[in-house]
């Protein structure tokens, strides 16, 4: 092994290094711990929020500090975290390792990405120091855009900084993944953890600058009173919502998409078999990406949308779980006969599996017009949008930390503790949030911090359900760190699983590879000969 | 003959890779600009199916000859860019410094005449600023100029970058700290990127002028 180079991590020491890097891996470090950061301040809002209704009165914050944690746990959560988590740490860290590449196409872009991720993360804890926002996450017009009294265009000039981000990182993965796949490796032998990435991308590009603009005409109606959806003025306050939910459903699949491919390597690993229906899986990605754009309009079956619209919106979203569907089948079929390992990767992907489905099979309710109605802006949805955003992205996200830290830190962690977090965390979120199906179905609304004290039970259970999650989130902050200093060395595949990024010694040298690859089979060959390092 | 070619950059293994890399970055940036400038032209499009009168009112009171003129010059603009970019390839450094200096001369030209086509409807009380005196006959009106004051602005921002990157290349062309035609991808990417500022003025001029 001496003739290999140094690994990315031995590649320079000094402050300077890490900072100025344009190495994927080392950026993609930098993006998990900041991240991990931004995480821990959004569940600390979260934490407040569930404190806050313990009780029916609403006695810890006021009801506008209560509409101030719940808008800075959104922002933060969704932008700083759901969206760039897994792409921009595991893709970073991976794209170029499983398609034979050095790098990305653009390393220099990468850091900038990153230092721009850290502007607007730097705005967002301004606002958060000067007092915070009240519009909730989703900006509503007109009361962002005239009625507030938080810090609105700060918010919104956060996101958009955030949102070039996204768009440069978007841009890289797709021009990297279109001209730096290794020799052999076509479209057809790309892991599907790439596909899923390549999907993102298109939605990341394309999605973006709605938002964008959007975020601009609210800064410009509140600064300038140049009103576009002052009805005063002739404008229209549902154009606001149209344009936004134009970027934010497809959002959605930013968060859910790289997790669905995280989740199809852990199921092939785990089950030691050749993923079932390869094309069907890569294309139910694009499929995901391309549909997502079309069912924007079911955010606002009760907004007064014509009644046509809404039914083709309808339409439209019960039409994207054909394609969810097909993922979720064809994960069942490939674990069908096999070689199971109980390992922790797989108990993030079955917890992940479990609260997706959840999340699915009650998006299908929604996306009915007569249950949207009855429904709408209750618990219910609150409950639906964080089994998919969170239980399904954050599973996902663990599960990707417990599959790949080997190959990024080069270090195994204990494994049992992995499999409680596991067990933890899939425990937990279901006392949080399956409660809350409960209380939007009996009417509790979302965004209230008063309430009719018979919902009192179910809103105890769900904090206490946060509680234990929040517990099993921080769980791994000690084992993963632990075992950087005192675990024993992982060998270069310790899971015995396929992918090019199991070739090279973990962690991996600086450039990647010795000599680039010439790829000649398709992927997911399995079984692989396991190095028993565990 | 190594300075005639492209510097080969960390990750890329040939240099037809890297420069079809380039193109394709620039390219998918630009298809985000669209977005954004896509987002405007929704709005554009909505708010003239809302009010229809009020909006070719409105649009009747737009300067059309400084915008036509503005129009012409953009589109010479181009041209020169597009011949920038032949000679680059085939090596000349003079033509290619000299159309992209014109063509920033021009781009700047075109934000003369849009400073004084604002100043001109600041007079007439047509610009919703705040603070300036307008006498709008409709919140219709109100909402077109307000509509109209972005998407012009925000294009004014784009086109100002666009002056900037174009001034540039012809200053390291010129003094040939970029070498041609080695940097003919660069001067490429920043041509493109002029040729997308046009064409967003050519969908504005009609949506914004010629609505009537």
């Amino acid at each position: 092994m001496t003739e290999n180079p140094p690994s990315y991590l031995d590649a320079g020491h000094t402050i300077r290094s890490w900072l100025l890097t344009t190495d994927h891996k080392r950026i993609a470090v930098l993006y998990l711990i900041s991240v991990t950061f931004f995480f821990l301040v959004g569940g600390a809002a979260a934490g407040l929020v569930r404190a806050d209704l313990l009780t029916p009165e609403g006695d810890l914050l006021t009801n506008e500090g209560y509409n101030r944690a719940f808008t800075l746990h959104g922002v933060i959560m969704v932008w700083f975290f759901l969206i760039p988590s897994i792409p921009n740490v595991f893709g970073n860290f991976l794209i170029p390792l499983m398609i034979g590449a050095r790098d990305l196409a653009f390393p220099r872009l990468n850091l900038l990405s990153w230092y721009i991720y850290m502007l607007g993360g730097l705005f967002t804890l301004i606002v958060l120091l000067v007092g915070g926002v009240d519009t909730g996450w989703t900006f509503y017009t007109p009361l962002s855009s005239m009625f507030s009294n938080g810090h609105v265009v700060l918010v919104a000039a956060a996101v958009f900084i955030v949102g070039f981000s996204s768009i440069l990182t978007g841009l890289n993965f797709i021009v990297t993944i279109h001209k730096l796949r290794a020799p052999g490796m076509g479209w057809g032998r790309m892991p599907l953890f790439v596909w899923s990435h390549y999907a993102t991308s298109i939605i990341l590009v394309l999605a973006t600058p709605v938002l964008s603009i959007t975020l601009v005409l609210i800064a410009a109606e509140r600064l300038f009173g140049l009103g576009i959806f002052d009805p005063s003025l002739g404008g229209d306050p549902l154009l606001f919502q149209h344009l936004f939910w134009f970027y934010s459903h497809p959002a959605v699949y930013i968060m859910v998409l790289p997790a669905l491919g995280v989740i199809s390597e852990l199921v092939a690993a785990a089950a030691r078999k050749p993923v079932f229906g390869y094309s069907f899986v890569a294309g139910s990605s694009i499929a995901i990406a391309i549909i997502g754009f079309f069912v924007w309009g079911h955010h606002m079956f009760v907004s007064g949308q014509s009644m046509y619209a809404s039914a083709v919106f309808s339409f439209l979203s019960l039409a994207v779980a054909v394609p969810s569907g097909i993922k979720v089948y064809n994960w069942t079929a490939t674990l069908y006969k096999g070689n199971i390992l109980l390992d922790p990767p797989f108990l993030f992907a079955m917890s992940f599996i479990g609260l997706f489905v959840v999340g699915g099979l009650t998006g299908l309710a929604l996306a009915m017009l007569s249950i949207d109605v009855h429904v709408h802006d209750t618990y219910f949805v609150v409950a639906h949008f964080h089994y998919i955003m969170v239980g399904g992205t954050i599973s996902a996200y663990f599960g990707a930390l417990h599959f790949w830290w080997p190959k990024m830190f080069g270090r195994m962690y204990p494994l049992t503790w992995g499999r409680i977090t596991a067990a933890t965390i899939f425990f937990g979120f279901n006392l949080t949030f399956f409660p809350q199906f409960i209380l939007g179905f009996l009417g509790m609304p979302r965004r209230y911090h008063v309430y009719a004290p018979e919902f009192q039970t179910l809103h105890v259970l769900s904090s206490a359900g946060s509680t234990l999650l929040g517990f099993a989130y921080l769980l791994p902050f000690v084992y993963l760190g632990y075992s950087l200093v005192a675990s024993k060395r992982a060998s270069a595949n310790p899971w015995g699983a396929t992918g090019l990024e199991w070739t090279v010694p973990s962690p991996p040298p600086k450039h990647n590879f010795v000599e680039i690859p010439t790829v000649t089979g398709r992927p997911y060959d399995y079984p692989v000969d396991k190095e028993d390092s565990r | 003959m190594t300075e005639d070619l492209p510097r080969l950059k960390e990750p890329y293994s040939t240099r037809g890779q890297q420069r079809e890399a380039d193109m394709l970055g620039v390219y998918l940036f630009l298809a985000s600009e669209i977005m954004l400038f896509g987002g405007l032209f929704a709005v554009i499009f909505v708010a003239h199916y809302l009010h229809p009168e009020e909006f070719i009112a409105a649009s009747k009171k737009m300067h059309v000859a400084i915008g036509a003129a503005n129009t012409m010059i953009l589109l010479t603009s181009s041209a020169l860019v597009a011949i920038a970019v032949k000679a680059a390839r085939a090596g000349q450094t003079r033509p290619v410094s000299l159309c992209l200096a014109l063509a920033a001369v021009l781009g700047a030209a075109f934000l003369g005449l849009k400073a004084y086509e604002y100043w001109s409807e600041y007079q007439e009380g047509l610009l919703p600023l705040p603070g300036a005196r307008t006498d709008f006959t409709s919140p219709g009106e109100h909402l077109f100029m307000n509509i109209y004051l972005i998407a012009t602005s925000l294009h004014a921002l784009h086109l100002t970058i666009g002056i900037v990157v174009l001034s540039l290349f012809a200053w390291l062309i010129h003094s040939r700290r970029v070498k041609l035609p080695a940097g003919a991808t660069a001067t490429e990417t920043a041509a493109t990127y002029w040729h997308l500022v046009d064409i967003i003025w050519i969908f504005l001029f009609p949506v914004l002028y010629l609505a009537r």
